[in-house]
């Protein structure tokens, strides 16, 4: 009889690699670090069996500080060489992180594609707002105004919403949280470990050196808990301190609303229960946007769906069933032959 | 089976030729495909050797009765070697105008042209552009024409089926071929026993085809054909005694590359985006499932190029296969397995560019881009298919190189051999030599780029092995460690390192042989690709004319065989025909400091033997 020795419980320093983490002192990104080494002890992951797959950007450094199989790849294409991993080997774990320019500017197009697809994947964009490594140019989740280098007069177009981008391609798990949120975003990477499909979380994060506090409005200590709302599948859509406001649906304007609790007669039977099986509401809630509404943090939507993988790979196996077939010879020798004596 | 007679007409009479260039064209619905493949297999069956090429409509759905919708299926056939699907036209048979002034300008002087002159209506003459029947005037001169209203005998022929006008005309194309088999004094028993088979489920439509294709062969029979058509006789070709299939370039790959998978012992993952003419390999991939193969059909050429990188990373064997355009596309993640040393292979099918370019005409202009179309110092191996069916082995070959040095490797194929065909003798798959990949497991001395001391390829280690842990990547690693390295001298080291491994492979490929005369001749003829026929077939045929030439013919481009730059030296002069501005002759020049010549063209079309043959008398006869 094989009798296996229980594996000694890994902590979030195994995760850890000797080489020399290289972010700029204070960079966000040393919290999430911190963060998935933790949420990997926690689930107690099997390093071997974890993959962690980036572009290029300062987030995408992020394999080379994890002591895990790792794979730096090129700027935006992380999501397809991903695939191929999974495509490979389904049973590997894999994690894919990446930045807003990374993720959605130029590799927007597979970004769009490995969420729609549904492989199963955990996928970590950093958002900062800006191009980091490149030194500060402004990205395309740059808010209209941003003053870079390559737009001194401030930026004009439009950013994109990471988390509506994800929910309108068709993405099974969306979340949110930030990199200041030690206990939250743990939380929020089990759930997206757990879900069974491209798992999309957006993950706020200060860069100090050249976009530094564009998230402050709503993570400074002063105003979090007026400015974020929690939300956590069947509970009562609340915030604010004490939780005394809420979100309710009005459902003439079709819109999510701020209320206050004891206003007006409302009580907590009155606010809005967030259903994560609702594209809908989530869509709504990744709209808000301060000052007005509170930023939605931790899992917006969930919903199982079938894995990419696992349907190429039940294709295969329906072929493969009938075993004789898989005879080189005999394809080779399909359809019409002849013998020259 | 059914009772037909298949008794042939006395083949006394017939004209005795070497060999025949016979081109059935009509319309997309008239199913020339169809009927050149009838004729196809009848001739392999009657022992000729042959070669075909099909010409397919660039248009999706043309309109009916328009030159661009016109399809087009030649053979060239013959009692000896055949290296060609044939120059000029023995044989024309057009099905409508269209496909008469498409055609007309390939048939040789004084060649055959049968048109169904009940097509030759008022309506299809002016679709194709005609303003008078060319049937009917003298613009046909010179030609040996051949009106027969085949429209109206095909529906005569298949009354008793009961079949409405169109599904009775459906059968025209088996009626022209019944013509054509009768010139030739060909079998239809192979034709028959088929259409049985496939239409086994609609008995009414089997037998209103062979009732066509057997009327077409009594019109001739029974001498209702003009004089000047004559009858043939084209004798049975020496070829090595074993079983035979056709086999098109794009299925040659295909199954190379699943031997390949199999003699590594891998699964396939094959990752591409669709584009002509190389879409051929993702649909018949696709059909292998059975053998474990995942085909993936990417958002684009990057992401197909990402994924199969990402399939070799975790352990499969990465394909990623497209044509020029795509290839581009692919560069920077191909430079990403050259520097992360994963194996990987690129299948280029050759296109006329630059851009869109002509995406159904054939052209050999990716060279450059293979050897030296990225960014940095980034060597990789090249190698090439000569014919339809030596993309099995090239394609084995591909897979065997990249697995064992750690490389990507690209197969340059092109439009012409992915959809001609030629007959093959089936190997069996249980005589090649199996090479088995090893997957590093051993965590004792573990790093990352740690070489081989031969091959100088590193380890492979699929991600799920306990205890080997690492992280690769793009940004230059450390000799061994694969630590990301900044540091000048080690970018030196492993730059210098990765062009070794690359040409160290010249050890490990065949010496380059002589495929037509000796060293030392006064002109060798130097190509690649799909040149190999046409060159084959001009050097032979100047040779008997008792010229010193010789044919070299080079399945690997990088890196060169070990010997090239010596067996060329022994030659006075070298000319290196290519469908490119010059691209092999610039690889050669640069490599041997040698003064190769080009002959060079890009016109879409393949070499004519005609035009190589006058390209080496102007240098040996000067
Ligand atoms: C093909 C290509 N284009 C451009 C670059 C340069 N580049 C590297 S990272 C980057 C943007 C980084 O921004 P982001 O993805 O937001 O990551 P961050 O550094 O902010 O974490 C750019 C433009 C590159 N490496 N490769
Ligand atoms: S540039 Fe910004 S994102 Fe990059 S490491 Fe420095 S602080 Fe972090
Ligand atoms: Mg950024």
């Amino acid at each position: 009889m094989n009798v296996q020795s229980p594996p000694e419980k890994l902590t979030a320093r195994d995760f850890a690699t000797d080489q020399e983490v290289r972010w700029c002192p204070g960079c966000g990104d040393y919290a999430i670090l911190k963060g998935v080494q933790n949420t990997l002890a926690q689930l107690e992951a099997d390093p071997k069996n974890t993959v962690f797959v980036s572009g290029i950007g300062c987030a995408a450094r992020f394999p080379y500080y994890m002591e895990t199989y790792g794979f730096h790849t090129i700027h935006g294409r992380s999501p397809a060489v991903a695939s191929g991993v999974k495509l490979a080997n389904p049973e590997l774990d894999v994690w894919v992180v990446g930045g807003d320019g990374d993720m959605l500017s130029i590799g927007g197009n597979h970004t769009m594609h490995v969420i729609r697809r549904n492989v199963d994947l955990q996928i970590l964009l950093f958002n900062n707002q800006i191009y980091g490594l490149t030194k500060g140019q402004y990205s395309p989740t740059s808010k209209i105004g941003t003053k870079s280098p390559s737009t001194p007069l401030g930026s004009i177009d439009n950013p994109v919403s990471a988390a509506q981008f994800a929910l309108g391609v068709g993405g099974t798990f969306i979340a949110r949280s930030s990199d200041i949120l030690q206990k939250h975003l743990p939380e929020v990477l089990k759930r997206a470990y757990k879900h069974k499909g491209a798992s999309f979380v957006e993950i706020f994060q200060n860069c100090i050196v050249y976009n530094d506090g564009v998230f402050k409005h709503f993570t400074e200590k002063s105003v979090q808990d007026e400015m974020q709302i929690h939300v956590e599948h069947g509970e009562p859509l609340l915030f604010g301190t004490d939780k005394s406001k809420g979100l309710i649906l009005n459902k003439d304007e079709m819109r999510l609303e701020v209320v206050t609790l004891g206003e007006n007669g409302i009580t907590v039977d009155d606010i809005a229960v967030h259903d994560e099986t609702n594209r809908g509401l989530a869509t709504m809630l990744a709209q808000m946007d301060p000052p007005d509404y509170p930023v939605a943090l931790g899992v917006l939507y969930a919903e199982p769906a079938p894995t990419y993988e696992a349907s190429v790979h039940a294709q295969i196996a329906q072929a493969t069933k009938d075993a004789d077939k898989a005879d080189l010879n005999s394809l080779l020798r399909r359809g019409q032959t002849w013998t020259v004596e | 089976m059914s009772e037909v007679a298949t008794a042939e007409r006395s083949d006394e009479g017939r004209q005795e030729v070497e060999s025949a260039v016979v081109r059935f064209a009509g319309d997309s619905g008239d199913g020339m495909q169809l009927t050149g493949s009838h004729f196809t297999m009848t001739a392999a069956i009657a022992g000729n050797d042959l070669a075909t090429f099909p010409d397919f409509p660039a248009e999706i759905r043309a309109p009916a009765g328009t030159t661009f919708g016109v399809s087009a299926f030649q053979i060239n056939f013959g009692a000896r070697k055949i290296m060609t699907s044939g120059d000029l036209l023995d044989v024309l048979v057009v099905m409508n105008p269209a496909a008469l002034v498409t055609n007309l300008a390939d048939v040789k002087p004084n060649g055959i042209v049968i048109a169904d002159s009940g097509a030759f209506t008022a309506r299809n003459l002016t679709k194709a552009g005609y303003e008078e029947n060319p049937l009917e005037n003298d613009s046909l001169e010179g030609y040996r024409l051949v009106k027969i209203d085949m429209s109206r005998l095909t529906v005569e022929a298949v009354k008793e089926f009961g079949l409405s006008n169109k599904e009775a005309l459906r059968s025209k194309n088996m009626w022209a071929l019944g013509v054509v088999y009768w010139m030739y004094g060909r079998k239809r028993q192979a034709s028959i026993d088929w259409l049985e088979t496939k239409f086994a489920k609609q008995p009414d439509i089997a037998k209103a085809n062979i009732a066509a294709l057997n009327a077409g062969h009594a019109f001739g029979e029974t001498a209702e054909m003009p004089a000047e058509l004559g009858t043939y006789e084209v004798e049975s070709a020496t070829i090595e005694p074993g079983l035979y299939r056709t086999i098109t370039g794009g299925e040659s790959v295909s199954l190379g590359l699943l031997a390949g998978s199999l003699l590594a012992d891998l699964k396939i993952a094959f990752c591409s985006y669709p584009i002509t003419p190389a879409s051929a390999l993702l649909h018949q991939l696709a059909r292998m499932k059975e053998f474990g193969v995942v085909t993936f059909q990417a958002e684009d050429e990057i992401a197909a190029a990402a994924a199969a990188i990402g399939a070799s990373y975790a352990g499969a064997l990465g394909i990623t296969s497209s044509s020029g355009p795509g290839i581009a596309l692919k560069m920077e993640a191909i430079g990403l397995a050259i520097a992360t040393e994963l194996p990987l292979v690129v299948i280029n099918s050759q296109r006329a560019g630059p851009s869109t370019g002509l995406p159904t005409k054939t052209e050999q202009s990716d060279l450059y881009q293979a050897v030296y179309g990225r960014n940095g110092d980034a060597p990789m191996p090249v190698i090439s298919v000569s014919t339809p069916s030596d993309g099995y082995e090239v394609a084995i070959e591909a897979v065997r190189i990249a697995t064992k040095y750690m490389t990507p490797v690209m197969v340059l194929t092109d439009g012409y051999i992915t959809n001609a065909s030629e007959p093959w003798l089936i190997p069996d798959a249980a005589d090649a030599e199996r090479f088995d990949v090893e997957f590093r497991t051993d965590p004792e001395n573990f790093q990352p780029f740690m070489r081989d001391g031969e091959t100088l390829a590193r380890p492979w280690v699929k991600p799920g092995t306990p205890d080997l842990m690492h992280r690769i990547g793009g940004i230059e690693r450390s000799y061994d460690s694969g630590h990301i390295s900044y540091d000048p001298e080690n970018h030196q080291k492993m730059t210098d390192v990765r062009a070794a491994k690359v040409l160290g492979i010249a050890n490990d490929i065949p010496e380059q042989t002589i495929e037509v005369g000796e060293a030392g001749a006064k002109l060798a003829v130097v190509g690649w690709g799909s040149t190999y026929g046409p060159i084959n077939r001009a050097v032979n045929n100047m040779r008997d004319e008792g010229l010193d030439v010789a044919q070299i013919h080079l399945r690997y481009i990088w890196p060169l065989p070990r010997n090239l730059g010596e067996l060329l030296g022994t030659f006075d002069q070298i000319l290196v025909p290519e469908m490119n501005t010059g691209q092999l002759r610039t690889l050669l020049r640069d490599q041997f400091l040698l003064p190769a010549e080009g002959h060079n063209k890009v016109n879409g079309k393949p070499f004519l033997i005609g035009e190589l043959e006058d390209a080496i008398r102007a240098r040996l006869e000067k």
